[in-house]
């Protein structure tokens, strides 16, 4: 056998050790969701509803198709204790939310998932350029956010400490709809002297949290006063959003950061993720590839899937575009089949991530027109 | 197919992210456009004040002189332009075939341009009065009068926010660089071809390429470099001239709202004024600021929406090639369906009639693109809806209103023509604030004299006029 078909071969060992993993542990999530003494007031009401039963009829991940896709609206409104297992009644619980600049926000609640997937996502982060005990820079949006508090668990988790600022990602995008420009474009003034404030005011900080438009605004006003991301301290970048793409982190890369980690000393990891979720790694970025971004999820906890947009149920060829569905397995949340807000297209696996990926995420083609973006 | 990059300060720069421009009736790919993303304009605005000290390496007129050397080029040469190159008949296609504008209108405004960049010199006598040029490169100078007097610039470049759908705004950024100003153009979607091939004619001219960035992209990068450029203007609708009012930064150029008056002391003449009225409708497809979209008169106004009716309304939409086609197309799917949609609403309003129904339907549904054909409608009241309307097509509403009430309701107007001898009602058009430029007299809307200012002086804009004092001593070594 040639290196490539040993290669092949044990690819094909890891995809199937990992769907294994995946059909137990779904099998295993169902029956605690599904289960009196376990399972939410949400799902055992929704139980009920359900043509089949769960507890007898979801053996592995295919079964989960079964359910009816989740519709985020079910987590609009209260009683947010609906949504906690029985099994975990009594535990400190956090609530996080998601929209809401108008109306009542999403809203998600957690105990310590956002702990487990932020712990398991710091395994990822080479030491390098993520020393452990380095402080970091938050430098996203505070609030009612899983975001915020996530990040400060990474650090912490790390061995560092958390600086924080204040932004209001509700009132960005009330400033961008009212089409206030010059009062956005102060807002980004304030988010980012706070930023610098941070960062000039000796705290040793080494590691942050930002968005595009943020690492942006940040690398221009720090070449302004005449120093740089590197020059400040910063050697690791932890990044995400739907404006990750391939011709931004280029030119991240090459006219922000130096040039590449080896180069510049600073090292950009892209990452996509939602409240729901958890977080998705993304493939080594390289220019080899031109800079594509693949991510894949955190199995078997989350599953993302490229799916046609006609057909939610039916998986596109790999490299071919559809729309991302979200499920999400863990203790403390269930969710069958979410059609996310974003499209992409399929990717393969490989060794690190022995499941599907997907690349190329961007606003689903037909909602991005009514998508505002604001600081994410 | 062409592949056309980013150009920053002149260096090609290739995108990972690009657009392809296709063919309007075909869908053919015509090029694929390198997208800039907002950062990189941001950051190359930094080295802006480069592009005007490299430029004030010339003086005023040998800029003159290469712009006047790239009239020639823009018109008549072959040019580089990405990764090939565009004979004038390529270019006349490629702007045909992304903006569906016919042939021959790309053709006529292909020689506006490059007669705008032949008479340069003639178009900055005017437009500065007759202002010594070195004194704004020096900043100050002494006047014939024999007074200091400075002009100094508030931004060493112009930016620009350009349309898709109306290649006749280019004439209004080419003074920049003999002004020594550098120019920073995001271009049209569908219509990249007139700043490159102006860049490269530019080049080819001696221009040095530096002083030339072009940014492809998104609303992004037109947010971008709207906010890293001192002084840019932008092309569109209502809602963007309302955004950017009161920012001295951004001069917006929206719909014109251009008129035709008919005084009462002419008005039972109004046949001698049809084909004049109706060039203005009618000319360049309708598509620019300068064509009219309204006709008032207090009387007659029945019969001149007849007649005008009978003169565009059988005009139907012929391929881009055709000579004689008059229409350009809608592009973007589902345009000419909206704005039909919205003529139908205002037509059922009592008091409005579409004069043009009877020569056949107006919404012309193809394959790939729509076609709207010419419109006249009649309004019995200035207050009917659709009279304060103006659409991307031969469109104009003829609106019966007392002639002491005309200026009280026409609303914001770009070009109006008062055809008229009155002497009152001159000096009332004379003093109306909401009136940018006034022909008094039988002028079509649509006819530019080059040697006026539109929507706003130019200089005025890149330029402030100033208080600049010096020693007598120094007085006299300037006028010497």
């Amino acid at each position: 056998m040639s290196s490539t078909e040993t290669n092949a071969a044990d690819l094909q060992t890891l995809q199937k050790q990992a769907r294994e993993r995946l059909d137990a542990h779904a099998y295993e999530m169902v029956q605690w969701h599904f289960h009196e003494s376990t399972g939410c007031p949400f799902w055992l009401e929704k139980k009920a509803e359900l043509k089949f039963d769960p507890l007898s009829e979801i053996k592995n991940y295919d079964d989960i198709q079964k359910f009816p896709l989740f519709e985020d609206d079910w987590l609009r409104g209260g009683p947010a204790s609906r949504w906690i297992p029985k099994a975990l009644e009594g535990k400190p619980t956090y609530i996080f939310e998601t929209g809401g600049t108008t109306g009542i926000p999403k809203s998600r609640v957690v105990i310590e998932d956002h702990w487990i997937d932020y712990e398991n996502f710091s395994e990822t982060l080479p030491d390098k350029y993520f020393p452990k005990g380095a402080n970091w820079l938050m430098l996203g949006p505070s609030g009612p956010r899983r975001l915020r508090l996530a990040v400060e668990h990474l650090c912490q988790h790390r061995g560092g400490i958390c600086f924080c600022i204040d932004l209001d990602p509700r009132w960005v995008v009330k400033l961008i709809k009212k089409g206030w420009m010059e009062h956005l474009e102060e807002y980004k003034k304030h988010t980012i002297d706070q930023a610098i404030t941070v960062l000039t005011a000796d705290h040793d900080i080494r590691c942050m949290f930002t968005t595009p438009k943020l690492l942006d605004s940040l690398a221009l006003a720090l070449e302004e006063r005449g120093t740089s991301i590197r020059e400040i301290g910063i050697t690791g970048i932890f990044s995400g959003g739907t404006e990750f793409t391939p011709q931004w982190t280029r030119y991240a890369v090459e006219e922000l950061l130096g040039g590449s980690p080896e180069e510049g000393g600073v090292y950009m990891t892209p990452t996509y993720g939602n409240t729901l979720m958890g977080l998705a790694c993304s493939k080594p970025v390289t220019p080899e590839e031109n800079y594509k971004i693949s991510y894949y999820a955190p199995q078997p906890r989350a599953v993302t899937e490229v799916v046609s947009f006609d057909d939610p149920q039916q998986l596109v060829g790999y490299d071919q575009t559809g729309r991302v569905k979200l499920t999400t397995l863990t203790k403390e949340l269930f969710v069958p089949g979410f059609l996310e807000r974003d499209e992409g297209e399929r990717e393969r696996p490989f060794e690190t991530y022995p499941w599907d990926g997907v690349s190329g995420v961007r606003p689903f083609h037909e909602t991005a027109s009514a998508t505002t973006v604001g600081v994410y | 197919m062409l592949n056309i990059p980013v150009l920053r300060w002149g260096k090609p720069y290739e995108s990972l992210e690009k657009d392809e421009v296709l063919h309007f009736s075909t869908g053919e790919p015509v090029a694929s456009v390198s997208q800039a993303n907002g950062g990189i304009i941001q950051r190359d605005m930094r080295k802006a004040q480069k592009a005007r000290d490299i430029l004030r390496e010339f003086s005023c007129s040998e800029l003159i002189g290469l712009i006047k050397k790239s009239a020639d080029l823009y018109l008549n040469a072959t040019l580089p332009l990405g990764d090939g190159q565009q004979s004038p008949d390529d270019f006349v296609y490629q702007q045909s075939s992304t903006t569906g504008l016919p042939e021959h209108m790309c053709r006529a405004n292909m020689a506006k341009n490059s007669f705008v960049l032949e008479n340069m010199h003639t178009i900055l006598d005017a437009l500065t009065r007759g202002l010594d040029l070195d004194i704004l490169t020096r900043g100050y100078g002494v006047e014939s009068r024999g007074v200091v007097m400075s002009y100094q610039a508030q931004t060493p470049v112009l930016g620009a926010v350009l349309p898709s759908n109306s290649p006749g705004v280019h004439t209004l950024w080419l003074p920049a660089i003999p002004l020594q100003l550098g120019l920073v153009l995001k271009p049209g979607p569908q219509e990249p071809w007139t700043p490159y091939r102006m860049a490269s004619a530019f080049a080819e001219a001696g221009i040095p390429r530096e002083v030339f960035s072009i940014y492809p992209g998104g609303p992004e990068a037109g947010a971008a470099l709207l906010s890293s450029c001192d002084r840019s203007m932008i092309f569109g609708g209502t809602a963007t001239v309302e955004n950017y009012k009161g920012n001295p930064s951004v001069q917006a150029h929206g719909p014109g709202f251009s008129k035709i008056l008919l005084g009462d002391d002419v008005v039972d003449d109004w046949e001698k004024y049809i084909d004049l009225i109706a060039e203005s409708i009618y000319i360049n497809s309708g598509r620019g600021c300068i064509n009219c979209s309204g006709v008032w008169a207090s009387r007659h106004t029945k019969e001149i929406a007849q007649a005008l009716a009978e003169r565009i309304g059988p005009v139907e939409a012929l391929p881009p090639t055709d000579p004689k086609a008059g229409l350009a197309a809608f592009t973007v799917d589902g345009m000419a369906v909206a704005v039909w949609g919205m003529i139908e609403a205002d037509l059922k309003e009592a008091g409005v009639t579409d004069m043009t129904e009877p020569f056949g339907a107006r919404l012309v549904e193809q394959e790939r693109c729509a076609y709207l054909r010419p419109m006249i409608v009649h309004c019995e009241s200035p207050e009917n809806a659709i009279a304060k309307k103006e659409y991307m097509f031969p469109f104009s509403t003829v609106v019966q209103c007392p002639q002491d009430e005309m200026l009280k309701k026409i609303g914001p107007t770009l070009v109006c023509s008062g055809i008229t001898e009155n002497e009152t009602l001159i000096k009332a058009l004379s003093d109306a604030t909401h009136i940018d430029r006034l022909n008094i007299g039988a002028i079509p809307t649509s006819k530019l004299n080059w040697l006026q200012p539109h929507e706003g002086n130019i200089i005025d804009f890149l330029f402030r006029s100033r208080a600049y004092q010096v020693t007598d001593d120094r007085l006299a070594a300037l006028k010497s």
